[in-house]
């Protein structure tokens, strides 16, 4: 069998270097087989089969298998600032061509991370976008955090005009005034019959308003998940382009007010082709999200979440109108890098308000 | 002083191939006239081996299966000129328009700039042939000669000075007449004339130029009178004139007229590709890019109104602005496919008018050691497509008003060009404080706010993520503005911390879920909304 094997891989031209395989091949054969093959080893076709064979190896030379130790190995990503010293001190920074997700709840300091790895980016002049899920930034915030504002691309996805037809939400401060523009207000003409929704706005208003709360969170309930795909939809498609396109410094994925429940149904293979279409690009790609979706894809996984509620402290017995919010304190852990093997850790930071000071 | 001369032969044929390249290989005859007194007036070689000749009316054409038949186009034609003459004034600033089918260069000086005269003539020749035409170029030492030659001789002639006489000699008596014997440039006496000469020469047994060259030029001018000794002239390629130079307006335009309305995308797309590619031609050959591209389609029966086109007598017309001077006919082709998918025209199309408005191509270079910025065209492509994706308004830079209105700002074009400011007086900050960032709801959340002694102590709101009881509050600011407008606002505004009970049993939240929200009382419209979450 071993002498099969040999002729076999010699007649296509390719010696054997290692044969360590073929001789467990030969050791898990039946007996009978290895005395057969002894028998034939002896016999002269065999012999001069062999010779033949090896001074045909002896004249090719053998295949050259590079060890393990000297294969290419990928080289380390730049590392760039994310604009908060803390942050750079616990990972070493934003890892370019590569995917970082920034997760944790509401009032974590997501944003606000997002928002100093952006003026970090364009102050080394780079271009920036924001794919932003729920068209959630702040400009003014933006601003106050040093981020360039003419080198920020910011995609809004979300529904406006579902929005317009459903809603009977008003936002503060429009033209409209009470009485005059909503569709509550709107029912009631002058003369004509009086409706039970006014006849109980007039009995109990805040009862009408809270049911009309609710009435608007069951559909909304409902159409929540509508609109959460076909804003992922346009989420990845439109970040698909921006990366197809290329020369941005730092692509951020503003997944931050989507229900992990909507955010899971992002396939995992996105974020593959996610991850290879950064690689070997100055890239940075941002996730910010509630919880970790990218899986594996990421190389930078950073859960960030309130450090402590001093801020908040109930027993503070100031008035309210001597108290400012002065800022968050913000705790970090290095969940997952796979740039270091350094156990997981974590750091504590501070941000400010634009008014503190 | 050397001169150039391109001379497009069988110009409403050479016009009507430049629209259409695809008759390239088919016979092909041009059509004049009203219905049904239309003739034939100019046929290709195709055409006249298939026994078609000028004059044949249209139902005798018609006999002919293989036959393409097309109508005299002046839109075609003028476009045509519009590039004739674009070709001419890419190598020589002196430029004669001649007639529509010649026009007439002075290469003095352009020897040094362009190379030898041959080299010069042949990149015209290959000039024209880009811009669509196939043209005769010859180069003399004087205007008329160049002129006789192009329309003597195809292809690409030189003329060594002192050789005019020698090298025309051959050419027929009836190059002279071109001009007069053509129908629709010259009044019917001067045609006459020139019928007449021709005829007297003729019947003298004058043939060729040389022979009218040979002839004695007294007996000449007996009998012929000073035109004969003109003509005379021209023969020997001895005559002498001063351009009368013409600066063509910087207009690139294009059209075609449809036989059969298009009533799809993408024939329109096949059509708009051709008219984009002549035009980027015509504006590369002037040294031009462009900034803005005019887009109008008349339509057949124009019934349904798109107000956010300009619409005028049936017209649909599209305006595509460009941060940045481009010339790719291919970027531009898919901008337009972009924006006709976003705003069809609604009615069949019978005719497409396309322009440009000229601009100078951007001048930047990179530096080596600056960080990468996105490719204008790639940006244009993509910012085009996410727009159609999410919305014309809703993809762009953003730009702070100076206003204390919330919401303060607005959309812009995003353009990856950012003027350098003086290092002076930067408007950042070099290491500026981590800011508390507010990520807003919009629209703001309406909330049902139970007040205690004035100040919210309870929150319910549609998002179950933002609500609860109220831990801690600092308030209210007041802000107000725009009083004297109808836009007047005016609110109270609270930062509060909540509870939140829809999250307490959170693993995420670890028990601990409060977060911190800005809530505003609108003051004039009335209600509670939480605008935010500080994050």
């Amino acid at each position: 069998m071993s002498s099969a094997v040999v002729s076999t891989s010699a007649a296509l031209g390719r010696p054997f270097v290692f044969d360590a395989d073929a001789d467990a091949e030969v050791r898990s054969l039946p007996v009978a087989n290895r005395r057969d093959q002894a028998e034939a080893q002896e016999s002269p076709i065999a012999r001069i089969l062999q010779s033949t064979i090896k001074n045909q190896q002896s004249k090719i030379p053998p295949a050259r298998v590079t060890p393990a130790s000297q294969l290419e190995i990928r080289p380390a990503p730049e590392m760039v600032s994310s604009g908060v010293p803390a942050i750079d001190a616990l990972t070493g920074g934003l890892p370019r061509g590569c995917l970082t997700e920034l997760c944790g709840p509401a009032s974590s300091g997501r944003t606000t991370l997002l928002l100093a790895a952006l003026a970090a980016a364009t102050r080394r002049g780079e271009f920036c976008a924001v794919v932003d899920a729920s068209d959630a930034l702040d400009p003014q915030s933006a601003a106050a955090a040093g981020v360039d504002l003419e080198r920020l691309l910011w995609v809004r996805c979300g529904e406006d005009l579902s929005r317009k037809k459903n809603s009977p939400r008003r936002p503060p401060s429009t033209p409209l005034r009470a009485g005059s523009g909503t569709e509550e207000n709107g029912n009631q003409k002058e003369g004509g019959p009086i409706s039970r929704s006014s006849l109980a706005r007039e009995a109990c208003p805040e009862l009408v308003e809270w049911v009309g709360i609710f009435a608007q969170a069951t559909f909304d309930d409902r159409t929540n998940s509508r609109q959460s795909e076909h804003r992922l939809e346009q989420v990845l498609r439109a970040t698909d382009l921006l990366l197809e396109s290329g020369g941005f410094g730092l692509i951020a994925l503003d997944l931050g007010d989507l229900q992990p429940q909507a955010a899971r149904h992002i396939p995992l293979t996105t974020w593959f082709r996610f991850r290879r279409a950064v690689e070997y690009t100055p890239t940075i790609l941002l996730t910010v999200e509630q919880r970790p979706i990218a899986g594996s894809c990421s190389s930078l996984l950073l859960q960030l979440g309130p450090a402590d509620r001093s801020a908040a402290d109930p027993e503070n017995t100031t008035p309210a109108h001597a108290r400012l919010l002065t800022g968050l304190n913000i705790n970090a852990d290095l969940i997952r890098s796979r740039l270091d093997r350094k156990p997981a850790r974590s750091v504590v930071f501070a941000t400010k308000t634009a008014w503190a000071g | 002083m050397p001169f150039a001369c391109i001379y497009v032969p069988n110009f409403p044929l050479a016009a009507a191939l430049r629209a259409e390249p695809e008759l390239q290989p088919r016979a092909l005859a041009i059509l004049e006239g009203k219905p049904p007194l239309e003739t034939i007036i100019a046929v290709n070689e195709k055409a006249a081996g298939m026994g078609i000749t000028s004059g044949m009316t249209k139902a005798q054409a018609e006999l002919c299966a293989e036959l393409a038949l097309r109508p005299r186009s002046a839109l075609q034609e003028s476009a045509a000129h519009a590039a004739l003459l674009d070709c001419a004034q890419s190598f020589s600033p002196c430029v004669e328009d001649a007639a529509c089918d010649t026009a007439l260069l002075d290469l003095a000086g352009m020897e040094s700039l362009l190379g030898s005269l041959p080299e010069i003539s042949r990149a015209i020749y290959s000039r024209a042939a880009a811009l669509g035409l196939e043209a005769n170029v010859a180069v003399a030492s004087n205007p008329d000669a160049a002129v006789l030659a192009a329309r003597g001789f195809a292809g690409v002639t030189v003329i060594p000075a002192g050789k005019e006489a020698e090298q025309l000699g051959p050419l027929p008596t009836e190059v002279l007449f071109v001009n007069h014997l053509q129908e629709d440039r010259r009044e019917g006496d001067e045609k006459k004339a020139a019928a007449r000469l021709l005829e007297t020469l003729d019947r003298w047994g004058i043939r060729n130029l040389r022979g009218l060259a040979a002839l004695p030029e007294v007996s000449l001018s007996e009998r012929l009178g000073q035109e004969g000794l003109r003509l005379q002239q021209l023969a020997r390629g001895a005559a002498s004139r001063t351009l009368v130079p013409v600066e063509a307006p910087p207009v690139f335009e294009e059209s075609v007229e449809l036989e059969h309305s298009i009533v799809l995308l993408e024939p329109l797309a096949f059509l708009l590709n051709r008219l984009l590619e002549q035009i980027c031609a015509r504006l590369g050959s002037r040294a031009l890019a462009t900034q803005e591209l005019r887009l109008t389609l008349e339509l057949e029966n124009f019934s349904a109104l798109n107000r956010q086109s300009v619409i005028n007598n049936q017209q649909f017309v599209r305006t595509l602005r460009l941060p940045l001077p481009m010339l790719d006919a291919k970027v531009f082709l898919k901008l337009l496919q972009l924006d006709l998918n976003a705003h069809p025209p609604g009615a069949p199309i019978v005719k497409i008018h396309l322009a440009a408005e000229p601009a100078r191509p951007r001048s930047a270079q990179a530096g080596l050691f600056l960080p990468p910025s996105p490719e204008p065209e790639k940006l244009e492509l993509t910012l085009a497509r996410i727009a159609g994706l999410v919305g014309e308004n809703k993809v762009g830079a953003l730009e702070l008003l100076d206003t204390h209105r919330p919401e303060g700002f607005r959309m812009r074009r995003f353009v990856a060009e950012v003027p350098r400011k003086s290092s002076k007086t930067p408007d950042v900050p070099e290491e500026p404080s981590i800011v508390t960032a507010l990520r807003r709801f919009r629209p703001p959340l309406r909330a049902h706010v139970t007040l205690e002694n004035g100040q919210p102590t309870h929150l319910v709101c549609q998002k179950k993520d933002v609500q609860g009881e109220v831990l801690w509050r600092a308030g209210p600011w007041r802000f107000s503005g725009d009083w004297w407008e109808r836009e007047a606002w005016s609110r109270d505004e609270w930062d509060i911390a909540l509870q939140n009970n829809a999250l307490q049993n959170d693993a995420l939240s670890n028990g601990d879920a409060i977060s911190f929200c800005r809530l505003v009382h609108d003051l004039l419209g009335g209600g509670w909304f939480v605008e935010g979450t500080y994050d």
